[in-house]
């Protein structure tokens, strides 16, 4: 899933400063699911913000809506009706989410309540890590199912180097070498020889380094 | 001769070979440059200028390559891939080479986190294994890696370095033997402190004949102190200095443990010069120049060769 971090209420102060009437909109995909923008995420956060305008002696009126999916066309124009009636929406989806309001409601503004993380998995209630960049070249089959390009912090197709230390990277003590996670899953495979093997030159054009990417399914167009 | 540099002339010649580094300057002085390279001058065989390193930002490992040159050192560019795409590595190999550069260390490079700049972006377009070979590649080949062929190929003698002390252990040497594929022609290795693991290391390269298909320079560091020694320990990863280490120069009163140090390393050097394998010596005096010419000259290793 995307995962996400709530921004300090003191930013979120700050960007809704002007308005006095907004929309404050969750999404029921990743973000609830991390516990940063769904409905009870929205409840939350508007109760805070109106407290805190209140004890500054003004209010703020709030629209609460979560909507299923803030990246989805169908349900994004189920704000159409309202939203030219709101000076700004608050939105606590994903960066993709709330471009995609922002995209679809030219004149509105849009403030971003969350910091969009990674694509990652829950470890266990509360805790996040990070697996997949997205890079469009998966070569997880070579690699023992660890992506060197995500687990190592050097992104290095032959690790691991000489910062790994007892299976920790030296970037950060609680941070696991990936490269040693790599290793120990390919014996465990009894596929080492795919660690002593030439990777050529990744071509990263498939990532975000060749520019914004689109996907064109033909089939389903 | 694949570079025609001093210090594969001398490593063909059978001469076991002595390397040093000089660190530039974090500013943009050359006079600081030219007073570490008279320490240097005459003691090695080629000298390291190392790049950026611990991602502290510095003068240019290529600028301090060219100032050590003037003053008759030969040099020995370190280059990493944490700042540089394959466009700009490919651009710097080919103006090192052209300023007449015959040596080479490739590396990944320090994380930008131990830097001054932690917030810097890092590149790392192609690592440390990729780089070896595409300098080979351009060296050997005279092409870019598209194929289309270079306006002269670059000329370099390639280095890599290894950690031998660095986990997991095991794919130490398979990992020195994918270097050595690659097109590393020799090998720098970290400080070594802990010579039986050193042993260790050496006796599963020389099983996979890799002592004869590279030159390996051994590393050494020599102590100032106790403390350097339990700083470094504790401070850089993978660095393994034994206990009997850091208890024989403490046993020391603080003013002579720089000597004993001292001492210490020229024993190393001793040592690591009869041992099957080994090629020649790194000496990194790190921000002590000054005592290249004792402790090489200790060691047995002057005046060095001119090998014609």
């Amino acid at each position: 899933m995307i995962t996400g971090t709530p921004k300090p209420i003191e930013e979120i102060m700050e960007m809704v400063e002007p308005y006095d009437n907004i929309i404050l909109a969750g999404c029921h995909g990743c973000v609830t699911v991390c516990r940063v923008g769904g409905e009870k995420e929205v409840q939350v956060l508007a109760s805070t913000l109106r407290l805190a305008r209140e004890a500054g002696g003004r209010t703020i009126k709030i629209r609460e809506v979560s909507l299923e999916r803030q990246c989805d066309p169908e349900y994004v124009e189920q704000m159409r009706p309202y939203v030219g009636d709101y000076q700004a929406v608050l939105s606590i989806a994903c960066g993709a989410g709330i471009q995609f309001l922002a995209e679809k409601f030219t004149t509105t503004p849009l403030l971003p309540g969350i910091n969009t993380g990674f694509l990652g998995v829950t470890e266990r209630q509360g805790e996040w890590s990070e697996r997949c960049q997205g890079c469009g070249d998966c070569v997880l089959h070579l690699t023992g199912g660890i992506c060197p390009v995500t687990r190592c912090a050097k992104s290095l197709f032959h690790g691991p180097c000489g910062g790994s230390v007892q299976g920790i990277c030296e970037v950060d003590k609680s941070v696991k070498c990936g490269w040693q996670l790599i290793i120990d899953r390919l014996k465990a495979l009894n596929q080492m020889e795919n660690y002593t093997k030439f990777k050529p030159f990744k071509g990263w054009s498939t990532a975000r380094d060749g520019g914004p990417r689109r996907i064109i399914r033909e089939d389903m167009i | 001769m694949k570079s025609g540099s001093n210090l594969e002339k001398v490593l063909a010649a059978g001469h076991f070979s002595v390397t040093a580094e000089c660190g530039p300057p974090r500013g943009a002085d050359p006079d600081i440059v030219r007073k570490k390279a008279a320490f240097v001058k005459g003691n090695v065989d080629a000298c390291n200028v190392t790049d950026n390193q611990t991602s502290v930002v510095r003068m240019s490992s290529l600028a301090g390559c060219l100032l050590i040159k003037e003053l008759g050192v030969e040099p020995l560019i370190q280059m990493v891939v944490r700042d540089r795409n394959r466009i700009a590595l490919q651009s710097d190999l080919l103006g090192a080479s052209a300023m007449g550069v015959r040596n080479i260390l490739c590396l990944s490079g320090d994380h930008q986190k131990f830097g001054d700049d932690p917030q810097a972006k890092n590149v790392f377009d192609i690592d440390s294994m990729q780089f070896i070979h595409l300098v080979r590649l351009m060296r050997d080949e005279g092409t870019f890696p598209s194929g289309k062929k270079l306006e002269g190929a670059p000329k370099f003698f390639i280095g890599c370095a290894v950690n031998p002390f660095a986990d997991p252990f095991e794919i130490r040497v398979p990992r020195l033997k994918m270097k050595v594929t690659a097109g590393a022609d020799f090998v720098q290795t970290q400080c070594i402190y802990n010579m039986k693991k050193f042993k260790e290391y050496m006796e599963l390269a020389k099983r996979e004949g890799l002592h004869e298909k590279v030159k390996i320079l051994a590393g050494v560091t020599p102590l100032k102190s106790a403390g350097m020694a339990k700083f470094m320990r504790k401070m850089v990863a993978g660095m393994d200095i034994p206990e009997e280490v850091i208890a024989r120069i403490a046993a020391e009163p603080k003013d002579k443990q720089a000597d004993k140090g001292i001492e210490m390393c020229i024993e190393q050097i001793q040592e690591l010069k009869e041992m099957e394998g080994i090629s020649g010596v790194h000496v990194m005096a790190i921000e002590w120049e000054e005592k290249l010419a004792e402790i090489i000259g200790g060691a047995g290793l002057l005046p060095r060769p001119v090998v014609e």
